[in-house]
C-alpha cells in the first residue's frame, strides 16, 4: 500500500474538495490555566484535591482541546497532549528502568527532570492507550498519537546502564514498538514518533534508521507513520532518511521562512510532506493569505497527493487564542488551496532539477 | 620523590534546587533575564548563600581544592564576556553539541577586564577560610571560540584581545594556589595550523598572570596531536586529560610527547548521573600511572572531566565525594 493509500482514510465524509490536503497538528497545545491552578492543588498537601479530582480535570481538558481541534476544522485531531507533562519525562515514569534525581539545566534558569537509565529498560504499564481510547470517544475525528521517539528517550536521559547510547535507543525502539501494538489494537491508525534529538545530532540519522526498524516491525502498512524532526540543519540528514520506514515527515519550516526548503528538491521527496505552515514560536497569527503562500512551497517538494498541513512544531507555549488562531487559518488555508487545485488555478509543475552530467 | 594526589573539580557547578526556584522567580525565564553584572539585591543576596552551600559541599567532602562555583554563570564558559561592557548579547545558541544553550556574545569594541570574576574570587576566599582556593576561566581559545568578533575584525588580533582580556581578570584575582583554564574547544573545534602555535600563545599570556599553578583542561575527547604538541609549549603546569571521553587517544599523547610535570586526569565523568566508586578511581589512576612506566609525577590532580552544571544536585555532591575519597585512598596507596 502506498503511503497516499493510507492517508485516504482521514478524508472526512463531507470533504468538499477533490484535493485533499490532510491538516493536523504536532501534538501539544497550550493548557487551560485551571488546568495549572488544579496541578498546583493536587500537588499542594493541604489541599483535599485528590487523584479522582485531578483525573477528571485532565479529562475535561482532553474533551475540551480536542474539541477546539474539531472547531478549528482539523481532519486529524490530538488531545493537545493535556496528561503530559514533558516529553521525554511522561514516558519515562512509565518505564521500568528510569528513576529521576532532580532537575538539571538546560539554559538559564530553564531546567528538566532529566531521568536516567539505571537498569535494564522494561515495558510495565501502557502509556498511551487510556489517553487515545479517551481521545477517540470524545471525538468524532480521526486522532493522531504523538509518540516520543527512542533516540530522543535515550539521548535526553542519564545512561547509567547501557554500553552506550546506541544500545539503549534499540531497546526502546522494542519497547514503542510494544506500545504501538497496543495502540493499533485499540483502534489507532496514525502515529507521529517524535524524534527532536535527531536534529541536534545529526550525524546519527543510522541510528535512528535502525531504531525505526523496530518500531514499524509487524506494524500494519494502513496505520500511518510519520516521524517529527525540528530545529536543525536538514542538509545534514537528507536525502539519508528518505530510507526510514515512515510514511511521511513532519518537518519545521516556517521558522526559518523556508530557507531549507531546497534541501528536499534534489533528489525528489519520496515520502508524504507534512509541512510546518505556521511559526510555533512567534505570537502572532499568520493571515490565511500567508499560510496559503506558505502551502505552495510544499508543492514545490511533493504533489498534493503528498502533500500535509501541519504547524511547525507543538504550539504549547503559545497563548492559546494565537494558537488557536492559527489553527484555524490553517484549516482555512489549505481548503482555499484545495480549491484552487481542483480548478486548475494552481501550477503543480515542480521545478526539475538540471541533470547531472554523469 | 612522592606523588601528591589532589582532589578538585573544573567548577561550573549546578545551582541547589532552592536557588534554581528562587532565581527562576526572581530572574525569570528569557534571555534578557540573564546574568548581565548589575543584578539587584535579591539576586546578589540569593547568589550568596548559593555560593555558602556549595562552598561548604566541598569542605564537608574534603576537596582539596576550594572553587567558587561558577553559580552565576549563566552563560557557562562564555559568561566573563556576558558581562563585559564592550560585548552584546545576542540568540541563544547551542553549547557545543549538547544539549545546552547560551547567549552568543559579540564583540561590538575593545574589551576592558571587569573584575567580575575576581569579586567572586573574593567572596569565595571568605568562606574558605584558609582552605586552598582555585581560580576558575574559560581558555581563550575555548572563549574566543565561544565568541563572536564584530570589531577585531582579524582571529588572530581578537584571540590575542580575548587572551588579553583573561589576563586583565586574572590580575585582579585575589590570592589563589591553582587556576584551571578550560578549554573543550582545543578538542570540539581545533585550531588549524598556525592557529594551534597562537592558542599556545595565548593560553601562555594568560598563565603567566598569575603565581598560582595552572592546569589546562581540555575536554569531550583527546586533543589532535599537533594541538597537544603545541599547548605543551606554553608555560603553564599541568594538561588534564578527560579519560571518561577518550582514553587510548590520550595515552597516546603523553606517551608519544611526553606530557608535564604535574597533571590533571579526568576520571569522573561530570555529565552522567552514574557515581564512580572512589576505589574504582583510585584503581584508574594507578592503572594510567603504570600505562606511563617512567613517569612520576609531582602532582597529579583528581577531576571531574567537565563542570557538572548538567548533574542533579544531589548526583553532583555524590561526585565530590567519590572525588575526594579516591585523592586519600591514593594517597595511602603511594604510601
Amino acid at each position: 500500500m502506498s503511503t497516499n493509500e493510507n492517508k485516504e482514510q482521514f478524508r472526512q465524509p463531507d470533504h468538499e474538495h477533490d484535493h485533499f490536503l490532510l491538516t493536523t497538528v504536532v501534538g501539544s497545545y497550550p493548557k487551560p490555566k485551571w488546568l495549572n491552578r488544579a496541578k498546583d492543588l493536587y500537588e499542594d498537601e493541604d489541599s483535599d484535591f485528590d487523584a479522582d479530582n485531578w483525573q477528571e480535570a485532565k479529562d475535561d481538558a482532553a474533551r475540551l482541546i480536542t474539541a477546539e481541534h474539531e472547531r478549528a476544522g482539523l481532519d486529524v485531531v490530538v488531545d493537545g497532549e493535556m496528561r503530559r507533562n514533558e516529553m521525554v519525562e511522561f514516558f519515562a515514569h512509565r518505564i521500568e528502568g528510569y528513576e529521576f534525581n532532580g532537575p538539571v539545566k538546560v539554559w538559564g534558569h530553564n531546567y528538566f527532570d532529566k531521568p536516567s537509565v539505571v537498569s535494564e529498560v522494561e515495558y510495565d504499564e501502557s502509556w498511551l492507550v487510556d489517553e487515545y481510547e479517551f481521545t477517540a470517544d470524545a471525538s468524532d475525528r480521526p486522532v493522531k498519537v504523538p509518540i516520543t521517539g527512542p533516540y530522543t528517550l535515550a539521548n535526553w536521559s542519564f545512561n547509567e546502564a547501557y554500553e552506550d547510547d546506541d544500545a539503549l535507543t534499540v531497546e526502546l525502539a522494542d519497547l514503542v514498538n510494544e506500545e504501538i501494538e497496543k495502540l493499533v489494537d485499540a483502534g489507532a491508525r496514525y502515529i507521529q514518533i517524535d524524534e527532536p534529538a535527531l536534529a541536534t545530532t545529526p550525524d546519527d540519522h543510522a541510528i535512528v534508521g535502525e531504531a525505526l526498524e523496530h518500531i514499524v516491525a509487524d506494524i500494519p502498512e494502513e496505520v500511518r507513520i510519520g516521524l517529527h524532526v525540528c530545529y536543525g540543519d536538514y542538509s545534514r540528514i537528507y536525502p539519508e532518511i528518505l530510507e526510514f520506514p515512515v510514511d511521511e515527515f513532519d518537518l519545521e519550516l516556517a521558522n526559518g521562512d523556508y530557507d531549507q526548503l531546497d534541501v528536499f528538491k534534489d533528489p525528489e521527496f519520496s515520502k508524504d510532506l507534512a509541512l510546518g505552515v505556521c511559526d510555533a514560536h512567534v505570537a502572532e497569527v499568520e493571515s490565511v493569505e500567508q499560510i496559503e503562500a506558505n502551502i505552495k512551497k510544499g508543492l514545490e517538494v511533493v504533489p498534493p497527493e503528498q502533500l500535509v498541513i501541519s504547524p511547525d512544531c507543538g504550539v504549547k507555549l503559545l497563548p492559546r487564542d494565537v494558537a488557536y488562531g492559527k489553527m484555524a487559518n490553517m484549516v482555512q488555508a489549505a481548503r482555499n488551496v484545495e480549491a484552487n487545485l481542483d480548478a486548475g488555478e494552481i501550477d503543480v509543475e515542480r521545478g526539475v532539477p538540471t541533470p547531472a552530467d554523469d | 620523590m612522592m606523588t601528591e594526589y589532589v582532589s578538585t573539580t573544573p567548577g561550573l557547578y549546578p545551582l541547589p534546587d532552592w536557588a534554581k526556584d528562587d532565581l527562576s522567580d526572581l530572574k525569570g525565564h528569557q534571555k534578557h533575564d540573564l546574568i548581565s553584572g548589575d543584578e539587584d539585591v535579591a539576586i546578589t543576596a540569593t547568589y550568596e548563600e548559593a555560593r555558602e552551600d556549595v562552598i561548604d559541599v566541598q569542605q564537608d567532602t574534603g576537596l582539596d581544592r576550594i572553587v567558587e562555583g561558577q553559580l552565576r554563570w549563566d552563560d557557562m564558559l562564555a559568561h566573563p564576556l556576558a558581562v563585559a561592557d564592550a560585548v552584546e548579547t545576542h540568540g541563544i545558541v547551542r553549547y557545543y553539541d549538547n544539549n545546552n544553550f547560551y547567549r552568543e556574545p559579540v564583540v561590538t569594541d575593545d574589551l576592558e577586564p571587569t573584575g567580575d570574576i575576581a569579586s567572586e574570587l573574593e567572596a569565595a576566599a571568605e568562606l574558605a577560610q584558609g582552605d586552598d582556593l582555585q581560580a576558575v576561566l574559560p581558555g581563550p581559545y575555548s572563549l574566543y571560540d565561544l565568541a563572536t568578533d564584530e570589531h577585531y575584525g582579524d582571529d588572530g588580533d581578537f584571540l590575542a584581545a580575548i587572551a588579553a582580556f583573561l589576563e586583565g581578570e586574572v590580575d585582579a584575582f585575589p590570592a589563589h594556589e591553582t587556576l584551571f583554564l578550560l578549554e573543550p574547544s582545543l578538542v570540539e573545534t581545533p585550531p588549524a595550523d598556525g592557529e594551534d602555535a597562537r592558542a599556545s600563545e595565548a593560553i601562555d599570556r594568560v598563565a603567566s598572570a598569575t603565581d598560582a599553578d595552572v592546569i589546562v583542561q581540555p575536554y569531550w575527547g583527546a586533543l589532535e596531536e599537533k594541538v597537544y604538541a603545541h599547548l605543551l609549549d606554553a608555560d603553564i603546569d599541568a594538561v588534564g586529560f578527560d579519560f571518561v571521553a577518550n582514553q587510548d587517544d590520550n595515552l597516546y599523547n603523553i606517551q608519544e610527547y611526553g606530557t608535564t610535570d604535574n597533571v590533571a586526569l579526568g576520571l569522573a565523568d561530570g555529565q552522567n548521573t552514574l557515581v564512580e566508586d572512589p576505589e574504582a578511581i583510585r584503581d584508574r589512576t594507578e592503572w594510567v600511572d603504570g600505562q606511563l612506566g617512567v613517569t612520576e609525577f609531582e602532582t597529579v590532580y583528581l577531576t571531574t572531566n567537565t563542570g557538572t552544571f548538567y548533574l542533579p544536585y544531589g548526583k553532583y555532591v555524590a561526585k565530590l565525594e567519590a572525588l575526594a575519597e579516591a585523592a586519600d585512598l591514593a594517597e595511602v596507596t603511594a604510601a
